[in-house]
């Protein structure tokens, strides 16, 4: 009793804050994509399972799918909260993939060589998109939507101007084969190259100052500009590390198929945003996190490899993909809401 | 009493617009200085001098008895001045305690595991702002989107002070607020005050000005009015210089 009151006495201007299990919820930022992932992985289960969606293959289908996918749409999540869109990334993967093959496969460069030249690409290109938005201040979406063209258009016609083909087949690949193109069962090592990734990016965003500037960056550009963070060179990093992860994701397919393509990876361009948005990232930046774009590509992976199991045609993935795009960003929508009402009522 | 920033013969032209004609006003510590005028009257261009936007062409800014000539805001803040926007300046989906203390975050460890120290942010933006008097935000991870319109600029208040502001730019807080609100806005002007900080206050609301004012000067067109003390003009007299100097009907149109 005594001990109750002194405390009452030692703390009185607290006000009793008690959360309901609906607001404790909702504060979950990842509820939403985590609900959905949840609901489909069961439907799946349910409808594919007996011809093989739940077994060891099966899921390694889809995290494998994931993971290539996530890789990149991991930064390009966070380019994303902080205002930008990159959809420059399908060329980056093609452009990579080719350079490492004609390096190896064509001039018989060392692989580790070839890995730094199509690295380089990736900083290159994210320099040249983050410049390019900066400087004009133009959309990023027209930005990096003329440059996935124009790097798709010279990573062909240079890889047919050289060796004839867009398709070149890789020698060699010496220790990057263990590295980047080995499997485990049937799990391919970009999901543990993925749950780095994962790991790095939710660390940036959550713990670090760098993550603060990206949500202030997206959430109201001028105010972060006059609270001190250098906004320009937050827009730099985070689309030289989508350039530099799709340029990771053509080497590691580069290296896992034998061969090179300079048209591959255009899936990529609008696979990552849907993921991302899926992953409940806002479209208009300032909000999202780490594990809901996680969340958002297991969605898309399970999707994929879903529909195959269940022996439909998967002819209407594109259909479910989009149907479910549409209900992420509208739930989304609600979630949030939802979310920044809790209290106003109160006043 | 000295001054705590002085503007002395400030002109600022923009090509053949001349947007500050000879402005010289006097900021002291412990009182408010009202800057009244209608839109277009040069007071957004005399904020942008003091908080360190754009420069004077022609007039010197005395701060803390020194010339200053301030290259940005970045570098008026670190001064001491701090500038509260009509928008708050602040990010409605994150955070109160990261809006705080944005552009500042506390951090620990070191090397790659240097990494926000997400506590103490918490704990003292907590503390500033139920200092500030808003005793309904009880979670520094609250979003700052579930604020209401007082409570933000309390928060922004709370933050220039706590990063050391000595004299506090308001640009019209009030103007975006219903009744309420402004009242909140405005004992958060008085505690300032009491404080010891200088603080200028931008507004089109006479009412407010008249509430808390202890100076005041009237802009019209880039020149200074009129400047007088609190107590030294009547309301209608006040409305009336606001209005361009003209005959203004005070009981007919309010503020």
């Amino acid at each position: 009793m005594t001990t109750a009151m002194e405390t009452t006495i030692a703390d009185p201007p607290a006000p009793p804050t008690r959360f309901g299990l609906l607001e404790r919820l909702l504060r979950i930022v990842w509820i939403g994509p985590l609900i959905a992932a949840l609901v489909i992985y069961i439907f799946f289960v349910i409808v594919g399972g007996a011809s093989g969606f739940f077994s060891i293959p099966g899921t390694a289908g889809w995290l494998n799918t994931a993971a290539e996918l996530g890789i990149i749409a991991l930064p390009v999540g966070l380019l994303m909260i902080s205002g930008e869109f990159d959809l420059s990334t399908g060329s980056v993967v093609g452009a990579a993939s080719i350079i490492v093959a004609l390096g190896t496969g064509f001039y018989g460069l060392p692989i580790e060589l070839t890995i730094v030249m199509a690295l380089s690409l990736g900083v290159g290109v994210g320099c040249f998109n983050a410049l390019l938005v900066n400087a004009t201040k133009l959309p990023s979406f027209i930005v990096t939507l003329a440059s996935n063209f124009i790097l798709a258009g010279t990573a062909l016609g240079l890889s047919r101007l050289i060796s004839g083909s867009s398709n070149v087949s890789l020698k060699d690949a010496g220790w990057a084969e263990a590295v980047l193109g080995s499997k485990w069962m049937f799990f391919n090592v970009s999901v543990l190259w993925y749950l780095v990734a994962a790991i790095l990016a939710a660390w940036v965003l959550k713990q670090t100052r760098f993550g603060n500037w990206i949500f202030a960056t997206g959430g109201n550009p001028d105010a972060a500009r006059r609270a001190g963070v250098p906004v320009a060179r937050v827009k730099l990093i985070l689309f030289i590390w989508t350039a530099v992860s799709a340029a990771f994701v053509g080497i590691m397919s580069a290296v896992m198929y034998n061969q090179g393509n300079a048209a591959s990876g255009q899936g990529y361009v609008f696979q990552t945003a849907i993921a991302a948005v899926i992953g409940g990232v806002l479209l208009q930046g300032g909000f999202g996190s780490v594990i809901g774009i996680v969340l958002g590509t297991f969605i898309y992976g399970i999707v994929s490899l879903g529909l195959f199991y269940t022996g439909w045609p998967t002819d209407w993935l594109a259909t479910f993909i989009g149907g479910l795009l549409v209900i992420a960003v509208l739930t989304n929508n609600l979630i949030r809401e939802l979310a920044l009402n809790r209290g106003k009522k109160k006043l | 009493m000295t001054a705590l920033m002085t503007l002395e013969g400030v002109t600022r032209t923009f090509g053949n617009n001349i947007a500050l004609n000879d402005v010289s006003l006097e900021a002291h510590p412990g009182e408010v200085h009202c800057l009244l005028g209608d839109n277009g009257a040069g007071k957004s261009t005399l904020i942008k001098i003091m908080s360190g936007v754009t420069p004077p062409t022609i007039g010197t800014l005395t701060f803390d008895g020194k010339p200053v000539s301030f290259r940005s805001p970045r570098d008026a803040q670190a001064h001491g001045i701090g500038t509260v926007h009509q928008d708050v300046g602040s990010i409605p989906l994150i955070s109160v305690a990261r809006n705080f203390f944005l552009g500042n975050e506390p951090t620990k460890g070191f090397g790659p595991f240097r990494r926000l120290d997400h506590q103490t942010a918490n704990r003292i933006a907590l503390e500033q702002i139920r200092q500030m008097g808003i005793r309904r935000i009880g979670d520094a991870e609250q979003l700052v989107g579930t604020m209401s319109g007082g409570e933000r600029q309390a928060l922004a208040i709370a933050r220039a002070l706590y990063f050391g502001a000595k004299l506090l730019i308001l640009d019209e807080p009030t103007a975006a607020l219903g009744v309420k609100e402004s009242k909140i806005v405005i004992d958060l002007i008085k505690q300032a005050r009491e404080q010891g900080i200088a603080l200028v206050f931008i507004t089109h609301n006479a009412t407010h000005a008249l509430s808390v004012g202890d100076r005041f000067t009237v802009l019209i067109q880039g020149r200074v009015a009129s400047q007088f003390r609190s107590g030294e003009k009547s309301r209608e007299e006040v409305l009336n210089l606001m209005a361009g100097g003209e005959a203004f009907d005070a009981v007919g149109h309010g503020d």
